[in-house]
């Protein structure tokens, strides 16, 4: 018996319908959500630090109306709903955006769903990465900087050699919590038709009418997915270690 | 004073006077360190002798007056301060390494980043300084890993592999403990007698004594009192120096 018909058994003779490993298009719509998932993930986490070390960046430099407009992003990513955040771009911002023209000559929104979800994905984890490196580099003593600096260090020489290395140790469990938190975050793009994990499995087990066992792939899956991830940063904290230190 | 070891003036300061806010911190201080000299700066707490080095390292600026380093003035709102840095090290009390960096690395990071000098020759160098501070066999560990003393002695070693022409020494013992402390002395007085150019702060009277060529002796932000250590130490001529000596000894 191979593996699709023992699953399609099951089925039978139990009940248990998980029609993701037995019936080809089920499957193909799983791997195919599960892929969009990754990729909200991944482009979402690797936007989000950049903007988190733009705007820490910010926050430290000279300029009041930087400065002050950098704060004003924190505030209003950190204390609305994200949900309300991805609906606000969706629905009331890519309207107003002019169109592009496709080859056949129809007007198309220039950002489609998935950019939405990235874009406001991205801003809603930036704004919390910001505070997280802004206090890893406030955590950096003023000594340290002070020592590469009476070597000669620029102040960008220094803040690339040592106080970004170490802000950016200091700061690695907040951010993979955040991290963590952001690939969770990603089911939201279900509101707005993107079709990740959670939208692939909602379309199959409406279909296909196994809704438990869908929940429970689902839950196993993304479990596995953070599995994965914190794997990786296990590693990554590891190699960064310093020893002798708490960090 | 030994004369005859001493070289041309390195570091010239003049009428220097150093505020933070109102409070005045240094004023009219002027004092010329010549090359291969020994300089001991003493005094109480809170006189302004770390703040004095600072300025001379340009990671304070002053308020009047005029640091000269190898001709090169500090109090110049254009200066180059890396310029400085690269003639000037300085050691501090809490050594201040780079903690995720090996021994070795903190010697090497400045030469390769700074002075864009190749890795294979700064290391060669540094592994040579490391000995000669005595920590060969240390190279690899990392800062968290070392004792205070040792951790001090990679930043002296980090703060020659630079070639400056002077060190400046701020209270590099205050932190240690009375063995590791003898552990650091003994690499200082070996580079005095090497003949670099060294400006200590320090609270070791005995070490001054030792191996000092001028001390200089400050409180309330003034040098009261300037001379060999025989002078300053056995015959002091003001009654400032005299009370705080007989506090201290």
């Amino acid at each position: 018996m191979t593996i699709v018909e023992a699953f399609k058994h099951l089925n039978d003779a139990y009940g248990i319908n998980l029609s993701i490993v037995y019936d080809p298009f089920d499957r193909e719509r799983f791997v195919h959500g599960f892929l969009m998932t990754l990729l909200l993930s991944i482009v979402s986490m690797a936007l989000s630090i950049v903007i988190g070390l733009v705007g820490a960046w910010l926050l430290g430099g000279r300029s009041r109306l930087l400065k002050g407009a950098t704060t004003g992003f924190v505030e209003a990513f950190r204390n609305t709903p994200p949900l309300i955040q991805l609906l606000f771009f969706f629905f009331a911002v890519s309207p107003f955006l002019p169109g592009a023209v496709n080859s056949a000559g129809q007007v198309t929104p220039l950002i489609g769903g998935v950019g939405w979800a990235i874009i406001s994905l991205s801003l809603y984890a930036g704004a919390l990465n910001v505070e997280i490196f802004r206090s890893g580099l406030e955590a950096v003593p003023s000594a340290t900087r002070e020592a590469a600096e009476s070597l000669g260090y620029t102040r960008l020489q220094a803040f690339r050699h040592v106080v970004f290395p170490l802000a950016f140790r200091i700061s690695l469990s907040a951010l993979n919590n955040n991290m963590v938190n952001l690939i969770k975050t990603t089911t939201l793009a279900y509101a707005i038709g993107v079709p990740e994990l959670l939208y692939a499995s909602a379309a199959i087990w409406s279909e296909s009418l196994n809704v438990r066992e869908m929940m429970l792939v689902m839950l196993a899956t993304y479990l596995l997915l953070i599995a994965g991830y914190t794997g990786i940063m296990n590693r990554v904290e590891r190699a960064l270690r310093m020893p002798g230190t708490d960090v | 004073m030994d004369h005859h070891k001493l070289g041309a003036p390195i570091i010239v300061i003049k009428g220097v006077e150093k505020r933070f806010g109102e409070t005045v911190v240094l004023r009219e201080i002027d004092m010329v360190v010549h090359r291969g000299e020994t300089v001991c700066i003493i005094g109480p707490s809170g006189s302004g002798k770390s703040t004095l080095l600072r300025c001379i390292n340009a990671l304070a600026p002053i308020n009047k007056g005029s640091i000269l380093v190898d001709g090169v003035e500090v109090n110049d709102p254009k200066l180059d301060k890396l310029a400085v840095r690269r003639k000037v090290g300085i050691v501090f009390q809490q050594y201040n390494l780079f903690p995720h960096k090996t021994a070795l690395q903190n010697v090497m990071m400045a030469p390769v980043t700074v002075l864009k000098q190749d890795p294979r020759e700064v290391e060669a160098r540094a592994r040579a300084l490391l000995k000669r501070v005595r920590l060969e066999d240390k190279a690899g560990s990392y800062p968290g890993e070392l004792s205070g003393g040792q951790q001090q002695r990679v930043a002296i070693a980090r703060s020659l592999a630079m070639n400056p022409l002077v060190i400046l020494f701020d209270e590099v013992t205050a932190a240690l403990d009375p063995e590791t402390k003898k552990e650091v002395l003994v690499t200082i007085r070996e580079l005095a007698a090497d003949g670099m150019t060294c400006i200590l702060v320090t609270h070791e009277m005995a070490f001054a004594r030792e191996i000092a060529d001028t001390v200089y002796f400050t409180d309330g932000g003034v040098i009261v009192e300037s001379g060999p250590p025989s002078q300053i130490f056995q015959a002091p001529q003001n009654p400032r120096t005299r009370a705080f000596l007989d506090l201290v000894l």
